[in-house]
């Protein structure tokens, strides 16, 4: 490069190039339509939910003559700096899919609406929605500032053409149970489905673990910035672990448990097993779908927002395992939901609040339920999604077992996410990697705590 | 001209050309001053803040400072810049150097030259992709081609100690092309009178590039050398794209660890803080090359 001010050019095209791109194909439309006030712009991630979310939008229209609804869609990558562009230079949405990871930092900032303050999401009650869910968007000002809309929990997909090619049936799958010590059963079962490229099994005499063809457990990084939701969550869990004092709004970490280190040993220790890919071997080009897609490990351990996508999968007979009963005596998976909130840049809060009370009720959560992607927040909606997908020869109920026996961890809400997130998130990695061990998190929970104590003065 | 006929009568001498020369000037220093200057002395201004872009900004002195100097974070994203830089810019030159001096002692032919140019006009992210595919552990043809060899995969751009290296090395492709012909355009400005004189006095080519062209090629090398190191001190869309700082922070450069700091944590304050570090460090190493390289003098006369 030839000089400073070309490569900081570039750097700065470069982000924005990243902020950017997404919004390319919906740029036109933004600007002739969010000038004015009858239509409101709403955000989410996820392409699959679009057609569900366009069906409530288009019947949301019908019964509010005069307002709509205008959806875009932005991968998960872009979504959040875009949205924080759009913060900054007041293009933001109206109303945007919320994640809890994220939505702190923005009750900070001062960017949401509360909902409570607004005629038509004034009545929106805790108690309609999946137990929990409601009060995880209830900020320390005791505002609500999301509407419940979805939830998720974790499981195992497997190609049942593979597990029984093995001689593992369907029964050991659902009856899995684990320890940090040996691994339980669970361990045995990904030992035995690890293939290395001389067809030796993870539990026979020549096993190469260097030379592994098929892992039995696929990988999906190493978790430390989302407290392992599809890593090491559902194990820790039924060690009575709790990431932090109390959720949300936790301000001090439990990192330094030893139980809970001796779990995450165990968990990267797979890797070195050679049941699990190494970080090198993936790194985080490519999570659990990809490596269950790609043939290269036999267990995907993914969320339920995942399962369309492993529906689609062609030649693969899918079937769905529950995370396994632990320590405890119970199973355990993270439990996430999201929701929608307002931005305060909305130019029309009254008709902004009417559609997010339009998502939250069971009049659109049905039609989500129904067209099978993700499960709705209210009862109702839920039940629709289970019976759509049960039509549709797929059997959830791995996902809902937690539901129903109150075996949900809800995924930790916490100030501070993103800093938090920068220590985390490489930290372990480097366990994940090797060249730090679990024992290292004490240090690193000393830090963390600091952290909090400082941000709370 | 007109004021010539008249005898110069000593108040009106030479016509007073301030106006126009500020006239000419201003469109550029307008520039200067909207897009540099203001920018460069707000961002200092920002560094003594604690500001989150949306809330105005805090007065919090020195803290910013302070917490860069025991922030193992930054220290760490130092180390790993230098060490791209340093290879970077080592093998970026000598190849260019090689490249540029074939391309003036063997043919004069364009189409070389154009050639030579082609990475540079791929866009950096495109490179960065392409190459991240190629290297891709368990895909990439890179590795297939190792296995051939009999090799086992190597993760260029997910093992700590590979990371650095394989960036730079992506970078030295895209850009020796362009530095090579800086240099060429430098060979251009060396007298062929010193090269036939070597030759009538039978120096080897070998002897011919050591004792006449590194020398007198000096300033122009010294000058693309200023240029290349800041340039490869700003790295970050490579960075961006393939690693995004890891693993863990094994190619945390400092201006990714700038960009994650205001655009990730909304810690714009410190962010500035950490612009100025490297704005300090890019002034002191640009001054202290310019001595050492007398980059001001040529030995052409």
């Amino acid at each position: 490069m030839n000089n400073r001010f070309a490569r900081a050019a570039m750097a700065a095209a470069t982000a924005f190039g990243l902020v950017l791109t997404g919004c390319s194909s919906s740029s036109g439309d933004d600007a002739t339509q969010s000038s004015s006030s009858n239509v409101i712009d709403y955000w989410l991630w996820d392409s699959a939910q679009q057609p569900g979310y366009q069906k409530c939008a288009d019947a949301f229209a019908q019964q509010n003559p005069g307002l709509t609804v205008n959806i875009t869609q932005i991968g998960w990558d872009d979504y959040w700096t875009k949205l924080t562009a759009g913060f900054i230079a007041d293009e933001a949405p109206d109303v945007f899919t919320n994640h809890l990871s994220k939505y702190a930092q923005f009750v900070d900032l001062g960017v949401l609406l509360p909902l409570d303050d607004l005629g038509p999401t004034s009545g929106i009650t805790s108690s309609d929605y999946q137990e929990g869910l409601g009060d995880l968007w209830v900020g320390q000002d005791g505002k609500r500032y999301g509407a419940p809309k979805d939830w998720d929990t974790i499981a195992y997909f497997y190609d049942a053409k593979v597990t029984e090619k093995a001689g593992i049936t369907k029964a050991q799958l659902d009856s899995m149970t684990w320890n940090p010590d040996d691994g339980g059963t669970f361990e045995d079962v990904i030992a035995h489905l690890t293939v290395d490229t001389k067809g030796v099994r993870g539990d026979e005499p020549g096993f190469d673990k260097n030379h592994v063809a098929v892992y039995g457990l696929a990988s999906d990084g190493s978790g430390g910035e989302n407290f392992g939701q599809t890593q090491w969550g559902a194990y820790t869990a039924t060690l009575g672990w709790t990431a932090t004092d109390k959720n949300p709004w936790g301000t001090h970490f439990n990192l330094d448990d030893a139980n809970f280190q001796k779990a995450i040993d165990w968990y990267y220790g797979l890797a070195q097993k050679g049941y699990m890919p190494k970080y090198s071997t993936f790194g985080k080009s490519s999570g659990s779908y990809a490596q269950f897609a790609a043939g290269k490990a036999a267990l995907a351990m993914n969320g339920s927002w995942m399962i369309s996508s492993f529906a689609s999968l062609e030649d693969v007979d899918l079937e769905i395992a529950p995370t396994p009963v632990g320590p405890s005596g119970d199973r355990s998976s993270p439990f996430n939901g999201l929701a929608d909130s307002i931005t305060k840049f909305t130019d029309n809060a009254d008709g902004s609040a009417k559609w997010v009370a339009y998502m939250a009720s069971d009049a659109c959560q049905n039609v989500i339920g129904e067209s099978g992607v993700v499960f709705p927040a209210r009862p109702a909606g839920t039940a629709r999604s289970v019976a759509v997908r049960k039509e549709a020869g797929i059997d959830v109920t791995p996902f809902t077992v937690h539901i129903t026996d109150g075996t949900t961890k809800l995924l930790n809400v916490v100030n501070n996410a993103a800093d938090l997130a920068a220590l985390t998130g490489p930290e372990f990695d480097a366990i994940y990697i090797g060249s730090k061990k679990a024992s290292d998190l004490t240090e690193l929970n000393g830090q963390i705590n600091k952290l909090f104590e400082y941000a709370s003065k | 001209m007109a004021s010539t006929l008249t005898p110069p009568v000593p108040t009106r001498r030479p016509k007073d050309d301030t106006a126009l020369a500020l006239a000419f000037i201003l469109p550029a220093l307008l520039g200067f001053v909207a897009f540099l200057l203001w920018p460069t002395l707000r961002g200092i201004y920002l560094s003594f803040t604690s500001y989150n872009l949306l809330t105005p900004p805090k007065w919090v002195g020195l803290a910013n400072y302070q917490r860069m100097f025991v922030d193992p974070i930054f220290w760490n994203a130092v180390k790993v810049t230098l060490e791209y830089v340093i290879i970077n810019i080592a093998l970026q030159t000598v190849v260019a150097l090689l490249i540029a001096v074939l391309m003036d002692r063997l043919t004069k032919s364009t189409l070389v030259r154009g050639l030579v140019l082609t990475p540079y006009l791929v866009s950096n992210v495109v490179v960065a992709m392409v190459f991240l595919w190629i290297l891709d552990a368990q895909l990439g043809i890179g590795n297939q081609f190792l296995a051939w060899l009999g090799v086992d995969p190597i993760g260029f751009f997910t093992e700590e100690k590979w990371v650095i290296p394989t960036i730079a090395l992506v970078n030295v492709w895209r850009h020796m092309g362009y530095t090579a012909l800086l240099i060429f355009a430098g060979l251009q400005t060396i007298p062929q009178t010193a090269y036939e004189a070597a030759k009538v006095d039978g120096a080897s080519e070998w002897k011919t590039f050591w004792r006449i062209t590194l020398p007198l090629l000096r300033p122009i090398l010294a000058l693309v050398l200023i240029m290349t190191v800041i340039g490869s001190f700003q790295v970050f869309d490579t960075v961006a794209v393939t690693t995004a700082g890891g693993p863990v922070n094994s190619s945390r450069v400092l201006q990714h660890y700038i960009y994650t700091m205001a655009f990730g944590r909304f810690q714009f304050g410190y962010a500035s803080a950490l612009s100025v570090a490297l704005l300090v460090l890019l002034m002191v190493i640009t001054v202290i090359q310019y001595r050492l390289t007398r980059a001001g003098e040529t030995d052409l006369n």
